[in-house]
């Protein structure tokens, strides 16, 4: 509980220092044939320098410090869902300048608009829970493994 | 490149690492935040403590941060509709493709998952098409 709360604290932080709070600064980013800002590119250096050693270093434990066990994503193959999921999500980044972490962590000093977007996308997000997978077309259900 | 921070970004990226780990290593959790938050409703009862915790530090913290060093710039210049559209792809499409800039683009490279770099390399690829468009096309 309490490593959740600080690890919470820590990413939004991070996004608030390195200014990725900032929708214009992440479109900055995005705009590779404008004025670009590389700032984006060293946040995500900046943390992979700080977790792929500390993922690393877990493969040693057999356990959390914290918790039973680890929960360790179902290394699936790249299936229609992954490709056309990150698709959709990457147009909607671009169209607003904001992904989940940012739009959350600015929630309490940003404007309504930053609370429309975040309501939007709960909206998003419970749009896709009610959706049953077996309603998803057969492109997003069958694997591209034949 | 006039608007480039290395030094802020390097140092906010290394504190979402340290959160990344912090999760990993205690919780044994990944600290994607589309998942933490889309999986809040389906959750089982012992598995909702932990996710609460960590938006309430993830909305917390920064609330604090900037009433000592005060509000940094946002600038949200999308239109009403986009916004709405904008956020609406991002929360379906974060949850059909398993993760968003946190979970992939962060705890997923880290960790070397092939669906991960792959969701990375396709949501900027996506990121830097729709800007192109909207940007350099639509407006010429």
């Amino acid at each position: 509980m309490m490593a959740a709360l600080a690890s919470g604290a820590l990413f939004g932080l991070g996004l608030t220092v390195s200014q990725m709070t900032n929708p214009a600064k992440v479109l900055g980013f995005l705009d590779i044939a404008g004025d670009w800002d590389p700032s984006l590119a060293l946040v995500m250096l900046g943390a992979l320098a700080v977790a792929a050693p500390a993922y690393w270093l877990a493969r040693h434990l057999n356990q959390p410090l914290c918790a039973d066990s680890f929960a360790r994503p179902v290394e699936a193959e790249v299936d229609n869902r992954l490709i056309i999921g990150a698709l959709l999500f990457g147009v909607g980044w671009g169209l607003v300048g904001y992904c989940p972490g940012p739009a959350l962590a600015s929630l309490g000093f940003a404007s309504g608009r930053t609370l429309l977007f975040v309501a939007s996308m709960l909206i998003g997000m419970a749009a896709f829970a009610a959706v049953s997978p077996d309603s998803f077309p057969s492109v997003l259900r069958h694997n591209t493994r034949h | 490149m006039h608007n480039f921070t290395p030094v802020s970004a390097i140092l906010g990226g290394g504190l979402i690492g340290l959160a990344a780990s912090l999760l990993w290593l205690a919780n044994g959790r990944i600290a994607g935040v589309s998942g933490i938050v889309g999986n809040l409703g389906s959750a089982r009862a012992g598995d909702i403590a932990w996710r609460v915790a960590f938006i309430a530090g993830l909305v917390a913290a920064p609330l604090g941060y900037v009433s000592l060093a005060g509000v940094p710039p946002i600038q949200l210049d999308a239109s009403t509709p986009a916004i709405i559209v904008g956020g609406l792809l991002v929360g379906f499409g974060t949850r059909l493709g398993s993760g968003c800039t946190s979970g992939h683009g962060v705890c997923g490279l880290a960790r070397l998952s092939p669906r991960s770099i792959v969701a990375t390399c396709l949501f900027m690829a996506a990121g830097f098409v729709t800007v192109f468009l909207l940007r350099h096309l639509m407006e010429g």
